[in-house]
This record gives C-alpha cells, sequence and structure tokens, in this order.
C-alpha cells in the first residue's frame, strides 16, 4: 500500500514539475498575443545567462525579464522579426539560436560544404586513377624471368630457414 | 610534401583548438559599442525624487557601472571603482541594477560610495536596453555620449591600467 502512494507521488510529482513549465510567468494571452507566437519567438531565443538555454525554457532572472519584455514588446504592437530585432541590437547575434547569414558567417554556412565538396573530389579522383591503371601484359620471356626470380627468392629464404 | 600534410593539418587543428580554448564564451561582445548610449530617465538611488538622464554623460568621459547588492563579483570590484573614483580621472555614474533600494543605499553607506551618482533599475528595464545580462558591467562613455566600451565582469587594477585608463585618456585628447 505505501509503495504504491510512493508511487502515485512521483508520478505526481512530474505532472506537477509540467505544470510550473508551462505557466511560470502567467502572461495573459487572451488579447492579440497568443501563447503560440510567443512561444516561437521566446524558443529562438537564447539566455545569455546560461547558454545553452532557449528563453523559452530557463529560469533565470534575466530571461523572466526578457521573455516579459518580449510579452510587452508584442502586446505594444511590435511584430516578430521587430521583437527580435530589438534583442539583437542590444545583445548581438549571440541571442539567437540560428545565426543570420551574412559574410562573416559564410564560412560557418558554407564551410560543411565546402569541406564535403573536397572530400568527394578527392575521393573521385582516387577512384578515376584507379580505374585508369593499365592491366600489364607480359610476354613470355618475361614471364619466365618473374618465376624464376621468384622460385630465387623462395629458394634464399629457404636456405636461410635451414641456417 | 605530401609526407608532410598529416603534420600540416595536426598543428592547424591545434593553434584552431587552442584559439577557441583562450575565448570566453560568457564574454559576448556588446553590438553598442561605436552607438549612441540607450537614453533613460530614471530616478537616483539616494534621492528618488531626483532623476538623472543620459544629458548627464554629456561633455565629458565617464564610466557607467551596472551593481547590485545581490551581485558577488560586485563587492570584489567596489574597492577598484573606489580607488579609481580617488584619482580623479573619470566620473562614475551607478546603475543600480533590480536591487532593493535601502539593501543598496546601506551597501554604499558600508563600503564607501565611488559614484557621481547611481540611477535606481527597480525593474530592470534600463538594463535589458543597455544589453545587460550579468553585472557588474562597465560602460564606457565618451562625450557625445557613445558607447566606446564595455568591460563585463569585475574591473580589476589591470583592465583599469591597460583598458580603460588609455582608451579614457585617447578619449580626452580626441575631445
Amino acid at each position: 500500500m505505501r509503495q504504491s502512494l510512493k508511487i502515485v507521488f512521483m508520478v505526481l510529482c512530474l505532472f506537477a514539475w509540467q505544470q510550473v513549465i508551462a505557466g511560470f510567468d502567467n502572461f495573459d494571452f487572451s488579447g492579440d498575443v497568443t501563447e503560440k507566437r510567443f512561444q516561437n519567438v521566446v524558443s529562438k531565443l537564447r539566455c545569455l545567462v546560461c547558454q545553452n538555454e532557449s528563453l523559452a525554457g530557463s529560469q533565470a532572472e534575466l530571461a523572466k525579464d526578457l521573455r516579459r519584455e518580449v510579452y510587452d514588446l508584442m502586446t505594444s504592437g511590435k511584430t516578430d522579426k521587430e521583437v527580435i530585432d530589438f534583442l539583437v541590437s542590444r545583445y548581438g547575434d549571440f541571442v539567437l539560436y540560428q545565426p543570420p547569414v551574412r559574410p562573416s558567417t559564410w564560412l560557418l554556412w558554407i564551410g560543411p560544404f565546402v569541406l564535403f565538396a573536397i572530400a568527394l573530389f578527392m575521393l573521385l579522383r582516387k577512384l578515376t586513377r584507379r580505374s585508369k591503371m593499365q592491366e600489364v601484359v607480359l610476354s613470355d620471356s618475361e614471364r619466365n624471368r618473374v618465376h624464376q626470380l621468384l622460385e630465387e627468392t623462395s629458394a634464399d629464404s629457404q636456405n636461410e630457414n635451414r641456417e | 610534401m605530401k609526407r608532410f600534410l598529416p603534420v600540416i593539418i595536426f598543428l592547424l587543428l591545434a593553434v584552431l583548438l587552442g584559439v577557441g580554448l583562450k575565448l570566453d564564451p560568457k564574454k559576448v561582445p556588446s553590438p553598442l559599442i561605436g552607438k549612441a548610449a540607450p537614453a533613460f530617465e530614471l530616478p537616483l538611488l539616494k534621492k528618488p525624487e531626483n532623476s538623472i538622464s543620459t544629458d548627464a554623460f554629456k561633455g565629458k568621459v565617464s564610466l557607467l557601472n551596472v551593481w547590485a547588492t545581490w551581485c558577488v563579483s560586485c563587492r570584489a570590484e567596489h574597492e577598484v571603482l573606489t580607488a579609481i573614483a580617488n584619482t580623479g580621472k573619470v566620473d562614475i555614474y551607478g546603475l543600480n541594477y533590480k536591487d532593493e533600494r535601502e539593501a543598496a543605499k546601506k551597501w554604499l553607506q558600508v563600503y564607501g560610495d565611488p559614484y557621481v551618482v547611481s540611477a535606481f533599475d527597480a525593474d530592470g528595464r534600463v538594463g535589458i536596453d543597455w544589453g545587460v545580462y550579468g553585472t557588474p558591467e562597465t560602460f564606457v562613455i565618451d562625450q557625445q555620449g557613445i558607447i566606446r566600451h564595455k568591460v563585463i565582469g569585475p574591473v580589476t587594477v589591470e583592465i583599469w591600467q591597460e583598458e580603460l585608463l588609455p582608451l579614457i585618456t585617447k578619449l580626452e585628447q580626441q575631445g
């Protein structure tokens, strides 16, 4: 009985945690700003205190403030792009999870493809070289000479073994 | 040449990763450098009936230090700021960030007050406008009210001597 109560309690704890995550700010989404729109924007933005968390999932004090800022900007009629641009103008590109495409980030965006292209090129070159290698046709005298050499060497090694 | 290729690749990688190790991901460069200081008007910490605006920075080089009583490294920085204020080389303004007024006033009473004045940013709105994400932070603002530099984390004697003082001297000469 106690055992099962414990399990029920633990399961309830799991649900309670989800409740906390879902509603820790108590914003009013009954107006023009829908929760979906809000969540979409804050999940694209990085929390600068705990850098691997988005604003949507962070409990840091700054993340709470920034969520409020995003909410307030949205309710004041700003578009998603304007909200994001505001935060970028204050905190830099680093607040964005997806870095913008511009000359300074070209290497980041194109680099992997360039490396892949180089690897592909080298692989193809190696393969074509191999197929271009011509089969060597030996004349009868050459063949005899090869056999002779092989026999000599195997005889040598046998002698060495005996010694 | 072909024989040395792996060595060359190894050295390049080692340099790349070595540089990467030296970088501090907590230090995010501010996009506000070279731009006008975001305007604000805030009540003073000690005299809530009076206010300070960004006009206070006009006509001289100033420092704006973001601090709070809950910020541990601000305490460590405080002595350095006091020493800087005592040199009389630059005016230090405070931005008391997301703090309790009484606690902050007491802090200045106990440890001394290096600030010309401190602005009181209770809800951190001005902080967001200035891109503050970790106290302490210190901005260098020139005579035209343009942000020239930002120190993230506590100002140390080395930072003052090697970064801030030369910059302030240079800005004052350009005047």
